[in-house]
């Protein structure tokens, strides 16, 4: 067992599952000699050569449009997308090609691929380079979208995003990559997609969170424990379509107080989602109002430093927003 | 605006201006990165090697009518259309005076409404559509107004720079299309972007003029956007320009271009630097001597001092202002 | 385009038996697209698309390729183009009346939307030129998998003015793909004249700014079609990579049944073009060469009236699909 950061579980995941899978083919803009602007793919070209790691045309739309032909024709491609932020340009082919071949076609044609893109922000990103884009693909049928918080969870759910016969949207947290790290088994293992993570055990309180802000929460966490006596659980949905409806009521109801925590804008994103599903299924078990903590509706994140704290959900707001709610 | 031919006798006025611009622009970009390793600027982002190509662009133009959407290198662009170097240096800081953005965009975003510079994104060749609706206006509002876009050869392979290019040329709009072709995109070179030798080989396919020219030589690259915006404000439709410049720098400071670039070819393209090479051409000419350059040189830095000064000096952006300006 | 059927001589490159039976599938494809527009204005078909007037485009394109091992991708136009492959009448048909079974989709996309995958054509969606990507995208696994296959797109001419083309081109030729790009250039984006769509008499001049050969070709002569795109096959399984293929042909229908093109267009103009229809000239052709005669022709049209409403009769009485299946195939095991 190895203990890595977010990026190397990302870049050692990726090449073990090539060096299994012979149909796994990786390409973007600067992924090959270069390795990616964020160094997840470096090495992988000189290990498994030109034709399996290219550097493509600056050209998204033509990225994940040929990769949707090709992994009809019997390739696994791993598509990457420099920034998530620049990832609308192929919007038209995720949610109107890949998203609905399988289902056009009466199931005759599949779309095996998987789309990786770092998102998020606090890193002067700025209004390009800092993105949550989860709710815009989390609401389309025909898509798996795959928010790992942990290194660990990071290998368990790119494999099986790549053995998915369905089209995943697979997002990266450019924070997480080189500032959190953990074990990770060398053996290959998968976690599957639409099972949500406990990863903190309370009672007072839960904490329900997917991608980077998990981290945040856990942190948090401990000190709503240390400083509060406030007993926080941390959910971490790890992927939002599909989603752990289960997980998410049973945390409900073992605490009866739900903190949403996500850095998209809070209007529309995907803790609205969730909360309705509470509001739902397990308003009898509640005993506060559900509360979301997300950014700010404003179009992203701007760059000054003072502009983009203000944005950023951090581990302080979320202590705070738990207070709040754990003493209603 | 000059209105002498260069071409065949140099009128020594606009070559010093010329060269003005291009020492500015040189010297406040390597400010820049002074401050970026000094912790106090997060990010730069370079135009080392095209100050030519930009600077003898942008005189063609008429900054007091003409239009101008620039993309992240055009530092030398946006000085000749009167962006100030504080304005400049206040955007590397993320300061509230930042004109592009106050402190909202990352640095080298440019947009200044007064100085008719349109505000870019980070996204490549949005800009392209955006300066062919700018001309499209001017036509429908009967003004003599010629636009621009100004683009790196890595965005010609979106599909932005043909819908843009296409449009114009249907509708005989007034815009010109300047393409920086400094041979890569990021880390990709030309050859894995396009199986073509020149950008402007695209433009037959349009149905509009299509010139390369050495855009180490600000004469050559003025003389031949000069001709583009006569024939545009003439009423004759759009030109698409291909400047062949080097990028002397890696791409950001967050890259390394030694990862992909051999010694041998930096040092082969730090030969061609435009700026000495001008330079020695006005000291051939007879236009330019030691005494001309130190007092030049002297000239702008207390420019470059004066406009750090000013920038450092300048607040912050409010947190408050974060909200503001997401309508209107 | 129009052009005069006389001193015809037997073309080397095809032989007579191949050239009868593309005729066979283009009378086929016209007498099928005949069928439809009644269909719908009988109240039976809520929406046509048709390739009325492409017919020899599709269908010669078809026959230079290796049908069932190539991929082609066609567009709504395509209904010659997925006959020749080997679509069957009643397969068209059950698509059409978007009933229970049929192949391209279940019921579940509007007719002419093609996708078969037995026969290597892939599903295409509304979104005009979506489909360049996904054939560069084919032709990529080809190649890394090396397999001697080729893919074909197809499209307007309206959907070379979409980024995507672009896109499709560069890629397909940094990358030297088996892709032939099939251009059906009939002058109009539904209502939109080529001279309002771009600034080039021909699409095919595009090719050079990617790198690549771009040919034009009479849409209307199916002997001339097949020997481009033979010559297209071939580069790309040499490894030489794309071609732009630009056929100049005519839609004589207006761009589908919800559509008037008295409104953008005089009846002069779709008569004048009437007169190259491909139907007419190229059974001209082939009497000229005596590979045809009146008994032939009879057998030939007996024998497609026969197949047209055997598949009527058979799509009118087949079933609807469940609405249980509403909820099915969005992922795979659905």
């Amino acid at each position: 067992m190895a203990v890595m950061t977010y990026l190397e579980s990302v870049r050692e995941t990726l090449r073990q599952e090539m060096r299994r899978d012979p149909r796994i083919i990786i390409y973007g803009e600067d992924v090959g000699v270069r390795g990616g602007v964020f160094r997840v793919t470096e090495g992988l070209q000189a290990e498994f050569g030109e034709e399996r790691v290219m550097d493509s045309p600056l050209a998204e739309a033509a990225i994940v449009g040929t990769a949707i032909g090709a992994a009809i024709n019997g390739l696994r491609p791993i598509p990457e997308i420099q920034f998530a932020d620049f990832i609308f340009p192929a919007f038209n082919q995720i949610v109107e090609e890949a998203a609905r071949i399988r289902y056009r076609s009466n199931g005759d044609f599949g779309v095996p691929m998987v789309v990786r893109a770092p998102y998020g922000g606090g890193i002067h990103g700025a209004l390009y380079h800092s993105q949550s884009v989860e709710a815009f693909f989390a609401h389309v049928p025909g898509l798996k979208v795959v928010m790992p918080a942990t290194p660990y969870d990071v290998k368990g759910l790119l494999a099986s995003s790549i053995e998915d016969e369905d089209p995943v949207i697979f997002l990266e947290h450019k924070g997480a990559y080189r500032s959190i790290r953990g074990e990770v088994p060398d053996e290959r293992y998968l976690i599957p997609l639409g099972s949500a993570d406990v990863k903190r055990q309370g009672t007072d309180i839960s904490i329900i969170s997917w991608g980077m802000t998990v981290n945040f929460s856990l942190t948090a966490a401990q000190k709503l424990e240390q400083e509060d006596g406030v007993s926080a659980e941390v959910l971490d949905l790890r992927t939002v379509r599909p989603l752990d409806v289960d997980a998410i009521l049973a945390t409900t109801k073992k605490t009866g107080k739900v903190l949403i925590v996500y850095e998209d804008n809070l209007t529309g994103g995907f803790g609205g989602e969730v909360s309705a599903i509470i509001a739902e299924h397990a308003l009898f078990d509640l005993d506060a109002p559900i509360r979301r903590l997300a950014g700010p509706d404003v179009p992203a994140m701007p760059y000054a430093p003072t502009l983009e704290h203000a944005f950023m959900v951090t581990p302080d707001k979320i202590h705070d927003a738990a207070l709040n709610l754990a003493r209603f | 605006m000059p209105r002498t031919r260069v071409k065949n006798a140099p009128d020594p006025e606009l070559m010093h201006r010329m060269y003005y611009y291009m020492v500015l622009a040189r010297m406040l970009d390597e400010r820049t990165w002074i401050l970026n390793r000094q912790g106090r600027a997060p990010f730069v982002i370079s135009g080392q090697g095209h100050e030519a190509a930009q600077v003898g662009a942008a005189l063609a133009f008429d900054p007091e009518v003409d239009i101008v959407c620039p993309y992240y290198r055009d530092l030398g662009v946006v000085l000749v259309f009167g962006m100030t170097p504080g304005e400049v240096v206040s955007g590397h800081l993320g300061r509230s005076t930042d004109p592009s953005s106050g402190g909202r965009q990352m640095p080298s975003h440019w947009g200044h409404r007064a100085r008719h510079i349109i505000t870019g994104s980070s996204p490549v060749a949005t800009q392209i559509l955006h300066a062919t609706g700018t001309a499209l206006a001017s036509k429908a509002r009967g003004e003599k107004a010629v636009s621009a876009a100004f683009f790196g050869e890595g965005s010609t392979n979106q599909g932005d720079f043909h819908e843009g290019l296409n449009f114009a040329s249907v509708h005989k709009l007034p815009v010109i299309f300047i393409c920086e072709n400094n041979g890569y995109a990021i880390s990709v070179p030309q050859r894995k972007q396009m199986a073509i030798a020149n950008v402007a080989a695209r433009a037959q396919g349009y149905g509009m003029p299509g010139v390369t020219v050495d855009g180490l030589d600000p004469v050559a690259v003025y003389e031949a956007t000069k001709a583009a915006v006569d024939r545009a404000r003439a009423g004759d439709g759009p030109s698409l320009l291909e400047f062949k410049v080097v990028r002397l720098t890696a791409h950001s400071s967050d890259d390394d271009d030694k990862s992909y670039r051999s010694p041998e070819e930096l040092a082969a393209m730090r030969r061609e630097d435009p700026v000495p090479r001008f330079k020695s051409r006005m000291e051939e000419l007879g236009i330019w001597d030691d005494a001309k350059e130190q007092d030049l040189r002297k000239r702008v830095r207390e420019e470059v001092d004066q406009a750090t000064r000013v920038a450092e000096a300048a607040s912050l952006p409010d947190p408050d202002t974060l909200l503001l300006h997401v309508y209107g | 385009m129009a052009r005069a059927a006389v001193k015809t001589k037997m073309p080397k490159t095809i032989a007579p038996d191949v050239l009868e039976d593309m005729f066979y599938h283009i009378v086929l494809a016209r007498a099928l697209d005949d069928r439809m527009w009644i269909l719908n204005r009988q109240g039976r078909a809520p929406v046509v698309y048709s390739s009325n007037g492409h017919e020899a485009a599709q269908v010669a394109s078809a026959f230079a390729l290796d049908r069932g091992r190539d991929w082609v991708v066609p567009y709504y136009r395509d209904l010659a183009l997925v006959v020749a492959m080997g679509m069957t009448p009643r397969e068209i048909f059950l698509h059409l009346l978007a009933r229970r079974d049929d192949p391209n989709s279940g019921g579940r996309q509007m007719p002419a939307h093609w996708g078969l995958k037995r026969l290597n054509i892939l599903t295409s969606g509304s979104v005009v030129t979506t489909q360049m990507l996904h054939a560069a995208g084919l032709a990529l696994a080809a190649k890394r998998r090396e397999e001697d296959t080729v893919a074909v797109a197809y499209f307007g001419e309206g959907s070379t003015s979409q980024g995507e083309f672009h896109e499709a081109m560069n890629i397909a030729a940094v990358w030297k793909l088996p892709v032939i790009y099939f251009n059906e250039n009939n002058g109009y984006a539904i209502s939109v004249p080529q001279r309002k769509q771009m600034a080039v008499a021909d699409v095919a001049a595009r090719a050079e700014g990617y790198g690549m050969p771009g040919v034009v070709v009479d849409g209307n002569d199916p002997v001339k079609v097949y020997e481009v795109m033979a010559a297209a096959v071939a580069r790309a399984r040499r490894g030489e990579g794309p071609t732009l293929v630009e056929a100049k042909t005519y839609r004589f229908v207006p761009h589908s049944s919800d559509d008037d093109d008295t409104a953008y267009r005089s009846r002069e103009e779709v008569a004048e073009h009437k007169k190259s229809d491909p139907v007419i000239t190229f059974e001209t052709t082939l009497r000229e060469l005596g590979l045809l005669d009146d008994a032939k022709v009879a057998d030939i049209r007996a024998r497609v009236k026969a197949q047209v409403d055997d598949a009527t009769r058979f799509a009118e009485k087949a079933p609807d699909p469940d609405p249980e299946t509403l909820l099915k195939h969005v992922y795979y095991g659905d």
